[in-house]
């Protein structure tokens, strides 16, 4: 019988570039960025490394495929290096391949990294992806705001929504975010805005305008792990483990049977249920002390906070106007300023999430600092609202 | 007496008319002589119609919810084929699930192509049987002529057989093959060069016309005075009407050619306006149809009691009804590819289709056609080897379900400005089809400003996307607006 993930792996050492439009950078500098700040923060030595895992998710503007990026950016020492991506998740995945790695016992220490540089395309807003020779001749030119946008108009048409109060909900979630954002050195967008400026932005698909996008941005995030056991042993006090990872991927259910509503993410319904019960959480609003969800748009931010059991149903656009997920809300969201603020190298999105999480627990996190969390949980979601990936983390202090 | 003639008929224009005083001020700056044709608009396709897609509109239109088994060939006439080597008419049977043991032809290279190629599909019916016309055109003009003013895009169809169902019965054709060279397009030119028009009137219409109705008339022993209603296309002025008079035709037969409202539509035009007139027809009354170039076709019909129950849903009519005002001169000349538009980047990505693939999915892309499960009954798209609903799931359980005619709503939708397309904002979202299915697609001709969920839509065959370095073309099916533009209702 499966016992979970729960408390069986800690984090070692963790690192984040800057994050930004990096014109200065290669992905291999970006990967060192995070990686020595990672290695220093682990007080090991590169070669104590096993295994490794790198998340990049578009190849064809990146790196190129497979392990061997990582590799030869860091002189790994020949060890098994496996490249994952899985849409916005890819960061997560690198997570969890190695996370999985230290808790099954086949090697002591692993790392995962993510990395993307997105920012060598010539044009603004993510490069322009293939999507399989079939799909490429019947699916809409899909832009992500398009399809997330789709949320909007699914989320109106089942809650009776009006267009401008969730345009207002919406705006709110950006200016919460700019307003965190502005507080963390390591952003790339690091200005607070006004309602008025997100709410009088030119329109990208409606209705998501300029300020309901995330960032695209460069960036590279690194996590090095092992169990509890050896972190003490290597004179950590402060141990954070892992509580939960869980992962989601539609099986085509919502962009082929109407039983699906185009108001929520079922995959992270799914995936936040199991990473609760993973997790022992009952209660996620009194139990979390933090989020870092996925708000690649701002109306995807909204929804996720009913799809992850922190507003009821339909109840999302009263919660984000009332403050609840602000700085100093009931559960504050995306206190580093999230993807809205960092950008969304899709590759080191998730790790960079579990970083906030890791820094903030380990009070770490200068003048955005919460008071004492202890459970911090992060959200990606790739794809498209139709069809996609979910992932749910949760992080903590490591009792016992 | 003969019982070969039209059982059914169907017609298509393009939602979008340019309004051709948008042209003339444009232009009028280097042809001064352009504004005497400021009135009126003309019918333009969209940047994902072509003469395939409006060929198989029209076809929808004529053939209705009629059982499509029976029909055993498929003719398609233009000049405006978007492919010079793949039967064209080919993918309008693909596009409207015809069986696949039918003759499928392309008639080509005159603007006599729809009446010429009418008369042979009518004299070959005895042999093949059922026959499907269609006649469509989408015209290409250098920018500034007189061409661009009056041609217009759009697209007729005819369903040809015997028996009790025919509506027009055809008493018969006459063609006079005579090179007259009115203006000609050489291949690999991309627009028309004319001569001087009254030449054409004077040397051409006026004397080569009368030499084919008159042969005509003696063929059948028909007397001019008895035709109702004269079809003669052609821009130029007060032809038809003097034609008329030296064929002795009763003044009122002569047919309106559509100028003002819709513009010539080149090979498919006579096909235009026949199906029009049959849409207005009462039974018995005598059709003259005539065609012009480098000759001249001319072909009498004449309707029966069966023509009030042959008219279709939409017809030449109600597309005429159905047109929206284009005022952007810019995006007619984007959408033919006569300026050189720059889209962004994002439209840089490679295109190339695999021929392979697109064959295996044929029945998907070309004619939309989905599964239903035969264990749970849900109709899903694209048809799977597990069944989609998540209370079923069997393996292998679906059968072909044709989904081309079925009403759908919109669940979500966006106006999407950043994404690639060649008229943005790029409108997707969900469909759901009655009685199940759904999908994310593409929508076209919608109006921003009265567009929301719950509109309701029907599918239509169009181009997805354009791959201009190879000269392909993906075709794909998209979801447009049901009555031009109905408001969506909120629910």
């Amino acid at each position: 019988m499966a016992t979970g993930i729960r408390d069986k792996v800690a984090i070692l050492g963790m690192g984040c570039s800057k994050f930004g439009e990096r014109w200065d950078a290669e992905p291999f500098d970006l990967m060192v960025e995070a990686f020595t700040e990672c290695l220093d923060d682990a007080g090991i030595e590169k070669d104590d490394i096993q295994a490794a895992w790198l998340s990049t998710a578009i190849d064809s503007v990146n790196v190129g495929p497979s392990g061997v990026p990582l590799a030869v950016a860091l002189r790994l020492p020949f060890i098994p290096v496996t490249r994952v991506e899985n849409f916005c998740a890819s960061g997560t995945e690198a997570m969890r391949g190695a996370v999985y790695a230290v808790a099954s016992g086949a090697c002591d220490i692993a790392l995962a990294l993510g990395c993307e540089k997105l920012k060598d395309t010539g044009y603004g807003g993510l490069p322009q992806r293939t999507r399989g020779v079939t799909n490429s001749m019947y699916w809409p030119n899909l832009s992500a705001p398009g399809v997330f946008a789709q949320l909007a108009a699914g989320y109106r048409g089942a809650h009776g929504v009006d267009r401008d109060e969730l345009k207002r909900a919406m705006a709110h979630v950006s200016v919460k975010s700019h307003a965190n954002g502005a507080k963390n050195p390591k952003a790339h967008l690091q200005r607070a805005v006004t309602m008025e400026k997100v709410l009088e932005a030119p329109m990208v698909a409606e209705p998501i305008g300029l300020f309901d996008c995330c960032g695209v941005s460069d960036g590279a995030a690194a996590a090095i792990v092992c169990t509890p056991e050896m972190a003490r042993s290597l004179g950590k006090q402060d141990i954070v483990s892992v509580k939960a990872l869980q992962l989601s991927v539609s099986n085509g259910s919502e962009a082929g049977h109407n039983s699906w509503d185009g108001s929520h993410i079922k995959t992270t319904r799914i995936a936040a249920g199991k990473a609760y019960d993973e997790a022992g959480i009952k209660d996620p609003r009194r139990e979390l002390s933090m989020t870092e969800v996925h708000d690649c748009f701002s109306i995807t931010e909204l929804i996720t906070m009913e799809d992850l059991g922190l507003s009821e149903h339909g109840e999302a656009v009263k919660d984000v106007l009332d403050g609840v997920f602000d700085a100093d809300g009931e559960v504050p969201c995306q206190i580093d300023g999230g993807l809205k603020c960092f950008g969304h190298p899709i590759g080191a999105s998730g790790l960079r999430m579990i970083y906030e999480m890791y820094t903030q627990i380990l009070g770490r996190a200068g003048e955005r600092q919460l008071d004492d969390p202890r459970l911090g949980l992060t959200h990606n979601l790739g794809g498209f609202p139709h069809l996609n990936v979910s992932s749910v983390s949760i992080i903590g202090r490591h009792e016992g | 007496m003969s019982t070969i003639g039209i059982t059914a008929f169907g017609g298509y224009i393009p939602r979008l008319r340019l309004q051709r005083a948008r042209i003339v001020e444009a232009n009028a700056w280097a042809n001064a002589g352009l504004k005497g044709f400021a009135r009126g608009e003309r019918s333009m396709c969209n940047w994902d119609e072509d003469s395939v897609t409006m060929a198989v509109e029209a076809a929808r239109d004529c053939l209705g919810p009629r059982d499509r088994t029976a029909i055993n060939a498929v003719h398609l006439a233009s000049t405006t084929l978007p492919f010079a080597d793949r039967q064209n008419a080919g993918i309008v049977a693909e596009a409207l699930t015809l069986k696949e043991q039918i003759a499928t032809l392309d008639v080509a290279a005159s603007q006599r192509a729809g009446t010429s190629g009418l008369i042979a599909a009518l004299n070959g019916l005895a042999a093949a049987g059922p026959a499907l016309f269609v006649a469509s055109e989408h015209r290409r003009s250098a920018n500034g002529t007189p061409q661009e003013l009056l041609a217009g895009d759009g697209a007729a169809a005819l369903l040809l057989g015997e028996g009790d169902g025919v509506a027009a019965r055809y008493l018969g054709g006459n063609t006079v093959s005579i090179d007259f060279v009115d203006h000609y397009r050489g291949q690999h030119h991309e627009f028309d060069y004319d001569w001087e028009e009254r030449w054409i009137r004077d040397e051409g219409f006026m004397k080569i016309v009368p030499q084919a109705v008159a042969g005509l008339l003696e063929k059948t022993g028909v007397a001019p005075e008895a035709i109702d209603r004269f079809i003669l296309p052609t821009v130029l002025r007060r032809v038809p009407e003097g034609l008329a008079k030296t064929l002795e035709l009763r003044d009122e037969a002569v047919v309106d050619v559509l100028q003002g409202r819709c513009g010539d539509t080149g090979a498919a035009h006579a096909i235009v306006l026949l199906v029009q007139a049959l849409e207005e027809a009462g039974p018995g009354e005598k059709i003259l149809v005539t065609g012009f170039g480098q000759g001249c076709d001319a072909l009498l019909f004449e309707t029966t009691d069966a023509i009030a129950s042959a008219r279709p849903a939409r017809g030449v009519g109600g597309s005429l009804a159905a047109g929206a005002r284009e005022e952007n001169y810019n995006k007619f000349l984007s959408f033919n590819k006569t300026v050189t538009k720059d889209f962004g980047k994002r439209g840089e990505v490679d295109k190339q289709t695999a021929l392979s693939t697109l064959y295996r999915n044929r029945k998907m892309l070309t004619g939309f056609v989905g599964g239903k499960c035969a264990t749970c009954g849900t109709v899903q798209f694209p048809k799977a080897r597990y069944c989609v609903n998540p209370n079923c799931g069997a393996l292998d359980s679906q059968d072909d379900h044709p989904m081309a005619d079925t009403p759908g709503k919109v669940n979500t939708y966006t106006a999407d400005s950043l994404t690639f397309s060649l008229d943005p904002p790029a409108y997707f979202g969900m469909v759901q089809f009655e009685g199940g299915g759904r999908l994310m697609v593409d929508f076209s001709d919608v109006d921003g400003d009265t567009f929301d969920i719950g509109a309701a839509v029907r599918m239509q065959f169009r181009v997805r996307e354009f791959d201009d370095e190879r000269g392909f073309r993906k075709y794909f099916w998209k979801a447009v607006p049901t009555d031009g533009q109905s408001a969506g209702v909120k629910e």
